[in-house]
Formats: structure tokens, C-alpha cells, sequence
């Protein structure tokens, strides 16, 4: 908590758009996330790592209320999205999920066309009027998430004959296309070369003028390389939670330091 | 004869195994790491190599034997047997055949009989004893052989694994063999009624009624064979049942795939494989007795003239029959529908509803469509019910009050009791049967096609 407000003090010209209270989650009887607060700062890349089984997608998946499709999973704690606490009786979780995109770890794109790919979120929460604007909002999509060059030619196509690397930038086209606040990435780049990340980590770099990310990943160097804040999870609670710089490499926390450094996990 | 001597090969081959194994185990001095295969592949090389040849060879016998017994039936046979009309003579060969079994003849025995019986008995009495000896001495020649053969770079699993594949491939070929005689014997008996009744009337004539005189004199008709009203009454009754079954059948695989909690789930999926397992015959009068009153009930209520055996009883009732092959195929196969994909569309805020008509219906239907397939293919080929609640008059209706009928329920009449294979009446049943064969191969290439080009392809 001191070096949160040691950077408080630093650069006060932050908003805060995710925030998280004792946040507690169970499976069943087994509690998979232990009391976690957590600021997440608008038009920031904030990484979450840990070793496997450490609750980062755990808590990925709370931020839009996925893990509601998991019978067994209970929520305790408070969540707010600008403000608004989002676990709260009457909220909306489909319109949640419009302003909180999600990007998965294997790349799922339906088995339709790029084009219907893209145009489905928009399709559904009625966000285009007529065609011409629905085929603005494709390419406008398409676009922002790098694709569109090597796409033009072949909307029609299904989206599941593209590479690995496309169809995680499809995904995320299709993430866009609905226009959220926050994109949440799962490993997005775990099934994918080297050449395909880099692109993707290129991408989120372009994408933090406009979205808030929160990206799950097991490499530090793509924490390192991509984010400006960093949280550390063990064991279902957060370790240490600061600016990048300085949890590669300054960690307060002898447990980061370890992971860091590979002596686990 | 046949039984121990069978349990004799059995035996023999068992022995043969056990016998292949211990000489490979004895080869490296029970050090089995040295041999190229593991021990038991020896042993089965040898069993097989004791066992297939022997059989072979018994079953060779067994199918020549019949007209073996019949060449020296008629060799020996007195020039008035021998000029009797081949019904006749085939009747006697099996009079001697049966005499020299011991078995019971069709006529007193003549000496003719007798004799013939005696040349009969040659051949299965005498030819077995030597055939059982050959057979044994193949079987223990095969194993001794084999044996001799075996050693430490014998690659005894190759060959024994080459044997396996070979009997796969038979067993798939049996079955496709079995498909082109089906067929072929379908197309040989309907070019003959095709001689008897043009194509053209049989195709397109609007009158079924296939009662023909056999003699000349008899009160009654020569028989119209006109297959369209039969025709029409299958695909009104396909029609009904399936206007029942698909959306109830789908709806249902849809709750229980991704609305019912596991253990709803666990309970409602067997309950509806139940009806399954109800035999059609109980559907048949379950329809008949319950649901066809029912109907025939209500219409009067409502002023409507309804028979009581009528095409919407029968329809209604085969509807709920295949309700469980839609339902739970259907569910398989939406089950099978990657869980990433409801993910990516519940992570995108779309409602559930949205979720499943959209991405999963789509992407599973190819699935659905095949499991669609297969409920038609029931209910087309589905009797039972029909001959009891639908009747069996030919009527070309529409109208699902009125009772029709079949081409299956019409087979079965055609076919039911003593016939004549030569009368035009029993061989429409294998016309019938051969165009209802085209009409579901027809409807099931086209339904594939379709599929092929509105197929969503997930990985």
C-alpha cells in the first residue's frame, strides 16, 4: 500500500476506472481469491502474473461477471466500474459486458464470416442503423485492431481459416466493435509465435489511447514489455501491486522478487 | 459332428497359443526383452496360423456339400426321376437328403428314394469322417508348422496386426455387401413387376389397389397400381410427425444442454430415452385406442368429419416416438459446441437466447440436421403404427383428418399370408420397396449437400 501512494504522489494525473474491495471468491467451498483491492486506471495496461492456479483469471473473470455461467462460483466483496458497484441487485450483465470487452486465451472466433464476426456484437445491442453503418463499424474495427489490410479482400471468408495470430486480432476487432471502456485480455497471446505477440503487443500499446486493459499473462517479459502497472498473485491474494518499473525491478515483496527472478512458479 | 469337432479346433487353437508363447519364451531362454515381439504375439501367430486354415477349409466343405450331394443324388438316379420337372426334382433331392439323415420325408420311400439316399449318405456320412480328418490334420500341421518358424527376429506382432487389419476391412466390406444385395435383389424382383405393370402407371397412376384375381373366373379386379396415393400418405404422415417432433425434440435438446443444471439434466435425458425404448407396437395401439377417440372426439365437438382411424392419430403418436432421437442427438451434438465460443458471445453481451440462436444453433446444425435425418428416416420406415391407427385404405388426401396409408403398411399387406411370387401383387411390394429406398437416398443426399455448403466449421 505505501508504494500505491509513494506513486499517488508521483503522478496524480490518473483516473481510476476499476476498483475492487475485499473481494472474496469461492468455488464451491474452496476460496479461490482472498480479500483483493485493486485499482485498475483508465487508459492504462495493467498486468496481472503469477503462477498457474494463482487466481488472476479468476479475477480477470469477475471484472464482467463471467464467471456468473459457473454455478458453483460465488462472488463476496464489492467491484466498482466508474463508480458504480457492478455486482449490485438490478445491474445489467449484458450491458456490462458491451462496456467490458474480453479477449480469451485460445482464440474463438465463431464459425461465421470475418465480416459476420465482427458485426455480431453491433448486430446484437443494435448499434448500427442501416448496412452502411454497420460496414463502417467493421472496418472501423478491423482497422483499430490491425487487420484490416489483410483482410479487405476476403470478409466474406470464415473467420476460422485465418492464422492463429488473426483470429486473436479478429477477436479483438470483435471486442471493439461493440465499443467498451475495458478490454480484458486472458493470455492472449499464449497460442500464438512470436511474430503474431508482437504484433498483439503493438496493438495494445495503440489500443490504451482509448481503452483501459487488463491483461493475464504468464510471460514477464510481455508484462514488462506492454503494461505501465503490475499486480502480483499468490495463492489468491495480491502479493505486491505497483508500476512496472518497479516490480521487475525493485519488488518490496520477497515472494515477487522470487517469482521474478524464477526461483518458482 | 460338426460341435466337437468345432470344439476340437477351438481346443487346439487354445493350445496352439499356449504352445506359439512358451517356444518363443523358450527361443531366448525366457528372457523376453531379447524377442522381437512381445511373448503373447507368437502365441497368437501360431493360434492363427492353426486356426484359419482348418476353418477355412471346414466352411469351404460345408458350402460345396449340398451340391455335392445333389451330383450323386441325380448321377445314380433312374431316367424317370431324372425327366421330372425341376420343382419336382429339387423336391426329391431333399426327400434323399432327409432320408439318409434319418429325418422325415414328404412321401412314402420308393426304392428310387431309397437308393438315392444311399448315394446321399456317401458323401455327408463317409465325406465328413474324411473331412474331419483333414480338417484336424490342417489344424495341427498349421500349429506344428508355425511353431518350427518361430524365433527371435520373427516379427510375429507385423504379421498378427496384418491379419487384424485384414479382418477389419472384411467386417466393413460384409457390411457394404450386404447394402448391394439388399439392393440388388429390391431391383431384380421390381424388373419383373416393371414387366407385368408399366413404370408409368406404377409412378403415376392416382388409384392403389392391388388386389388382383387368380383365376380367370374369380369375382374381383385386375388390380390398379397406381403409387401415388401411398406415396402421399407416407409424406402426410412424415409430415405430421416430424411438425411434432423437431421443435419439441429440439427445444427440449436446447433446455437440456445449456438451461438444465447437471443434476436436472442427469434425471430428464434418460426419462426421455425411454420412450426410446418403447416397442412401436405399444405406440401402435397406444394410438389407436387412446389418441385416435381423442381426435376423432374433439373433431365431432367442433363439428368436423373425422375417421377414426385417421393419418393425424398415427402422425401425433410417431411425432412423440422420435421425439428422443431429435432430443438427444441434437443435444449431443449442441453439447459438443466448443464452451469458448458461448463464452466469446456472453463476453461480447450477448443474452443467452442470443448466444444460442446465433452461435451455437448455427454451428452445431449440421449435427442437428443429421439427427433430423435419422428421425425421418424412423418415421418413413415406421409400420406399426400406421396399420393400427391409420388404416389401410388408400385415400390421396391431404386432409389429416381422414385415414390413409403407407408404403411400408402396404408392403407389409402385399406380403402378409400365403403368396405367389409370380403375381403382380407380391412383387409390387418390392417396387414399392426399391422407390421408397430412391425417395430416403434421394432425401439424404440432398440434405448433405445442403449442409456441406451452410456447414460453420469450428475447430
Amino acid at each position: 500500500m505505501t508504494a500505491t501512494s509513494a506513486t499517488q504522489l508521483r503522478s496524480p494525473l490518473y483516473l481510476t476506472k476499476l476498483t475492487t474491495r475485499d473481494l472474496d471468491v469461492f468455488y464451491g467451498d474452496k476460496q479461490a481469491l482472498f480479500s483483493v483491492n485493486l485499482d485498475i486506471r483508465k487508459n492504462q495496461v495493467t498486468s496481472l502474473i503469477g503462477p498457474s492456479g494463482c487466481g488472476k483469471s479468476t479475477f480477470l473473470r469477475c471484472l464482467n461477471r463471467m464467471n456468473d455461467v459457473i454455478e458453483s462460483c460465488r462472488v463476496e466483496g464489492k467491484i466498482t466500474l466508474d463508480g458504480e458497484d457492478i455486482y449490485r441487485e438490478g445491474i445489467d450483465v449484458v450491458q456490462l459486458r458491451a462496456r467490458i470487452g474480453m479477449v480469451f486465451q485460445k482464440p474463438n472466433p465463431f464459425p461465421k464470416s470475418i465480416y459476420e464476426n465482427v458485426a455480431y456484437g453491433a448486430r446484437i445491442h443494435g448499434l448500427a442503423a442501416s448496412r452502411p453503418e454497420l460496414d463502417e463499424i467493421v472496418t472501423s474495427s478491423l482497422q483499430r485492431a490491425g487487420l484490416f489490410e489483410e483482410v479487405k479482400d476476403r470478409l466474406e471468408e470464415p473467420g476460422t481459416g485465418l492464422s492463429g495470430g488473426q483470429q486473436q486480432r479478429l477477436c479483438i476487432a470483435r471486442a471493439i466493435a461493440v465499443q467498451p471502456d475495458v478490454i480484458l485480455m486472458d493470455e492472449p497471446c499464449s497460442a500464438l509465435d512470436p511474430i503474431a505477440t508482437a504484433r498483439i503487443e503493438e496493438l495494445m500499446e495503440e489500443l490504451r489511447e482509448n481503452y483501459t486493459i487488463v491483461i493475464v499473462t504468464h510471460s514477464m517479459q510481455q508484462a514488462a514489455r506492454v503494461s505501465q502497472r503490475t499486480a502480483f498473485f499468490h495463492l489468491g491474494i495480491v502479493v505486491e501491486e505497483g508500476e512496472t518499473p518497479q516490480i521487475f525491478t525493485d519488488p518490496k515483496d520477497p515472494r515477487t522478487r522470487d517469482y521474478i527472478t524464477g526461483r518458482f512458479g | 459332428m460338426l460341435l466337437p469337432l468345432t470344439a476340437l479346433l477351438l481346443g487346439l487353437t487354445a493350445a496352439a497359443f499356449a504352445l506359439g508363447r512358451g517356444r518363443a519364451l523358450a527361443v531366448v531362454q525366457g528372457n523376453a526383452s531379447l524377442l522381437h515381439s512381445r511373448p503373447a504375439y507368437y502365441g497368437q501367430w501360431v493360434a492363427l496360423w492353426c486356426a484359419l486354415p482348418s476353418f477355412a477349409l471346414l466352411l469351404g466343405w460345408l458350402a460345396l456339400e449340398p451340391s455335392l450331394v445333389e451330383q450323386q443324388v441325380l448321377s445314380g438316379a433312374s431316367q424317370e426321376v431324372r425327366g421330372l420337372p425341376a420343382e419336382r426334382l429339387e423336391l426329391f433331392v431333399s426327400n434323399a437328403r432327409a432320408l439318409a439323415e434319418g429325418g422325415v420325408t414328404s412321401t412314402v420311400p420308393d426304392d428310387d428314394l431309397i437308393a438315392a439316399s444311399e448315394r446321399a449318405r456317401r458323401v455327408t456320412g463317409a465325406g465328413r469322417w474324411l473331412l474331419s480328418g483333414l480338417v484336424v490334420a490342417t489344424a495341427i500341421g498349421g500349429l506344428w508348422g508355425a511353431r518350427r518358424r518361430v524365433s527371435r527376429e520373427l516379427r510375429a506382432r507385423n504379421r498378427v496386426e496384418r491379419i487384424v487389419r485384414l479382418g477389419l476391412a472384411a467386417s466393413s466390406g460384409i457390411a457394404i455387401l450386404a447394402t448391394v444385395g439388399i439392393v440388388l435383389s429390391l431391383i431384380f424382383e421390381t424388373a419383373r413387376f416393371f414387366a407385368l405393370v408399366p413404370p408409368a402407371d406404377f409412378l403415376l397412376g392416382l388409384e392403389w389397389s392391388p388386389q388382383t384375381a387368380i383365376r380367370a373366373d374369380q369375382v374381383g379386379s385386375s388390380g390398379a397400381f397406381g403409387a401415388v396415393p401411398v406415396f402421399a400418405g407416407t409424406l402426410l404422415i412424415t409430415v405430421l410427425a416430424m411438425l411434432v417432433a423437431v421443435p419439441i425434440g429440439l427445444m427440449s435438446a436446447i433446455y437440456l444442454s445449456d438451461y438444465a443444471t447437471p443434476r436436472v439434466r442427469a434425471v430428464v435425458k434418460p426419462l426421455l430415452e425411454i420412450l426410446a425404448g418403447i416397442p412401436t407396437v405399444v405406440y401402435g395401439f397406444f394410438a389407436a385406442l387412446s389418441v385416435g377417440p381423442v381426435i376423432r372426439a374433439f373433431g365431432e365437438r367442433m363439428g368436423w368429419d373425422v375417421s377414426s382411424e385417421s393419418a393425424l392419430a398415427a402422425g401425433l403418436v410417431m411425432g412423440v416416438m422420435i421425439i428422443p432421437f431429435v432430443s438427444s442427438l441434437s443435444d449431443d451434438v449442441i453439447n459438443a459446441v466448443p464452451q469458448s465460443l458461448r463464452e466469446g458471445s456472453l463476453g461480447l453481451g450477448a443474452t443467452r437466447s442470443e448466444t444460442i440462436r446465433r452461435v451455437v444453433l448455427p454451428a452445431a446444425l449440421p449435427g442437428i440436421v443429421s439427427a433430423v435425418l435419422l428421425a425421418m428416416s424412423r418415421a418413413i420406415g415406421e409400420t406399426m403404427i400406421v396399420v393400427m391407427a391409420a388404416g389401410l385404405a388408400a385415400n390421396l388426401t391431404a386432409n389429416p383428418f381422414e385415414a390413409v396409408t403407407t408404403v411400408t403398411v402396404q408392403i407389409v399387406t402385399l406380403l402378409v399370408g400365403d403368396q405367389e411370387f409370380d403375381s403382380a401383387k407380391t412383387l409390387a411390394a418390392f417396387a414399392l420397396g426399391l422407390t421408397l429406398f430412391g425417395v430416403t437416398l434421394t432425401l439424404n443426399v440432398i440434405a448433405l449437400s445442403v449442409v456441406r455448403r451452410y456447414r460453420e466449421e469450428y475447430d
